[in-house]
């Protein structure tokens, strides 16, 4: 597991530099990745916020640190780790929404969940000793070594959960806000609430690849929440939800080329930064 | 053929009967407010006729088929509390979905669009809301919000209206306009509008006629036969007086609240 120790410095030549950035090959993978992972986390972050499941978000980014740990133990690969286990969490939270019990016992139930999953991965970590050196960028993420058959993989993932998103996303657009009309009209709200969460996992599973576990919600979150601030009319949050979240990623990555700090502390400083300064003004 | 016709209705809710012997017959054009109680089941009937809440005994007809076949020919405004500040959708988005909210896909740019757009404009300038359709939901006053809701419940040009407590956390004002634009969309469209309300007076100009839900059951007549000292005594079971105020208003004394909270 490579560590964070890259750190190339400027060079005297602007021009270089930035040629540089683009070149070299693991730059090459880390920039088409981070696009991918941002384009999702853009839209399916803006139901989330929408949706006011950003516990359920977090608690699933958890998961996947408790997904990449199981792998690393029983020898997989880690990203089949982070999608099954992100997966299973993800029916897992379904099946605590319960209208009729309400919300307090939805989010206490969603911690329990968070709890275990942390508590598990935590144990299968301390069990396979071997990974203690990339635990930083299990939690923290990481650019490095980012392979061709990795950005595949994110591709399909996020055409597949961007495409199903969009087929739905009048009904799960009508089910988030106006639950009680959505049921009346015929619309299957608790099997979209499902499917959602399934989706958000995989988004999840996809994000904490790049940004670590921790620091999947500055992907997920601040560019949707800023973006909300910002307008209330939907075509143009989403748009403006994915520019966002393009563009932190975007400076985030180029800036922890040239320094020697990870990749996650500058997305999530710059998306927070951004969320205050629209706060502010907004 | 009635809009809406329950006879010898019964729903039970946890195996707990919540009326039965329920018959009523709602035409088109006419206005009918369903009045009772806390939780005497008014909000259960509005759902028994969306099909959402199954009748343990008893025929129920809506608009010619068995309850929650022809949704998407109702109105529905359900009882709700208001959108907060944090809903950032504006009003216009809120009653476009009432419109094609249920359809999969994303809407794509062109006639079929255009022609959408076109009717939630006009349904917005209906019930006077387009002054502040494009502001934030979370923004508005209760009103305002009221008045969207009602043109959600309107966009398709239902035949049936449901609605459940409209003008409930409203103020007096916007109570008489609210109720005045249910009658006036009653008459011109030919809907048949179910409003649920808690006080009679805001509405009782404009009413055909009246469901009064108390203890376990219902009586459907005219305004004046059913908010009266005999029927509702008897629909209680216990003594109760309608009291008529000197500005008109009508006032039930000595009913008890279910929940026993306070006199009615």
């Amino acid at each position: 597991m490579p560590t964070e120790s890259v750190f190339t410095g400027l060079s005297w030549s602007p021009a270089t530099d930035v040629h540089r950035l683009f070149t070299d090959p693991f730059m090459v993978h880390a920039l088409a990745a981070g696009t991918i992972v941002a384009v999702m986390a853009g839209v399916i972050g803006w139901f989330m916020v929408l949706r006011r499941q950003t516990f359920a978000g977090h608690t699933l980014s958890l998961t996947s640190f408790t997904g990449a740990s199981a792998a690393a133990l029983a020898g997989a690969p880690l990203a089949l780790g982070y999608f099954v286990v992100c997966g299973l969490a993800a029916v897992t939270l379904a099946g605590t929404a319960d209208a009729r019990r309400g919300r307090a016992f939805e989010s206490s139930a969603i911690g329990t969940v968070q709890a275990l999953a942390l508590g598990l991965g935590f144990l299968f970590v301390s069990l396979y000793h071997g990974i203690l050196t990339g635990l930083d960028s299990l939690l923290f993420g990481t650019f490095l070594g980012i392979t061709s058959s990795q950005v595949l993989v994110l591709l399909v993932v996020a055409v597949v959960s961007i495409a199903a998103v969009g087929v739905g996303a009048r009904p799960l657009l009508f089910a988030s806000v106006d639950p009680d009309v959505a049921v009346a009209r015929g619309l299957p709200v608790r099997l979209l609430g499902l499917g959602f969460l399934i989706v958000l996992g995989m988004s999840v599973a996809e994000t904490s690849q790049i940004t670590g576990a921790l620091l999947v919600f500055a992907l997920l979150v601040t560019p949707a929440a800023t973006a909300q601030l910002l307008t209330s009319r939907p075509l143009v949050s989403v748009a403006l939800s994915i520019a966002l979240a393009l563009v932190v990623t975007w400076l985030g990555l180029a800036l922890a080329y040239f320094s020697i700090y990870p990749v996650g502390f500058y997305i999530t400083s710059l998306s927070f930064a951004l969320y205050v300064v629209v706060r502010v003004i907004a | 053929m009635s809009a809406v016709s329950l006879e010898g209705a019964e729903a039970r809710i946890g195996g707990h009967v919540v009326w039965r012997d329920v018959t009523v017959h709602v035409e088109r054009g006419e206005f009918v407010a369903v009045l009772g109680p806390n939780g005497s089941g008014k909000s259960t009937l509005v759902r028994a006729m969306l099909g959402l809440q199954p009748l343990s005994a008893g025929r129920a007809t809506v608009l010619g088929g068995s309850p929650g076949t022809a949704n998407d020919r109702i109105g529905y405004l359900p009882q709700r509390h208001a959108f907060d500040a944090t809903t950032r959708i504006r009003g216009i988005d809120l009653v476009r979905l009432g419109l094609d909210g249920a359809r999969w896909g994303v809407p794509l740019p062109g006639r079929r669009n255009r022609a959408a757009a076109a009717r939630v404009e006009r349904v917005i300038e209906l019930v006077g809301a387009t002054a502040y359709a494009r502001r934030p939901i979370g923004e508005l006053s209760g009103g305002e919000q009221q008045r969207l809701l009602i043109a959600q419940a309107l966009v398709r040009g239902p035949e049936l209206l449901l609605l459940d407590e409209p003008l409930d956390s409203l103020d007096l004002p916007n109570q008489a306009g609210v109720a005045a634009l249910v009658e006036r969309i009653c008459k011109e469209e030919d809907v048949a509008v179910l409003l649920v309300a808690h006080d009679v007076n805001p509405i009782i100009a404009y009413l055909d006629a009246v469901i009064y839900i108390a203890g376990g059951t219902a009586v459907e007549g005219a305004p004046e036969d059913v908010i009266a000292t005999g029927t509702l005594t008897e629909l209680y079971g216990v003594p109760i007086e309608v009291l008529r105020t000197s500005d008109d208003r009508l006032v039930v004394v000595g009913a008890p609240d279910l929940h026993g909270h306070h006199a009615h």
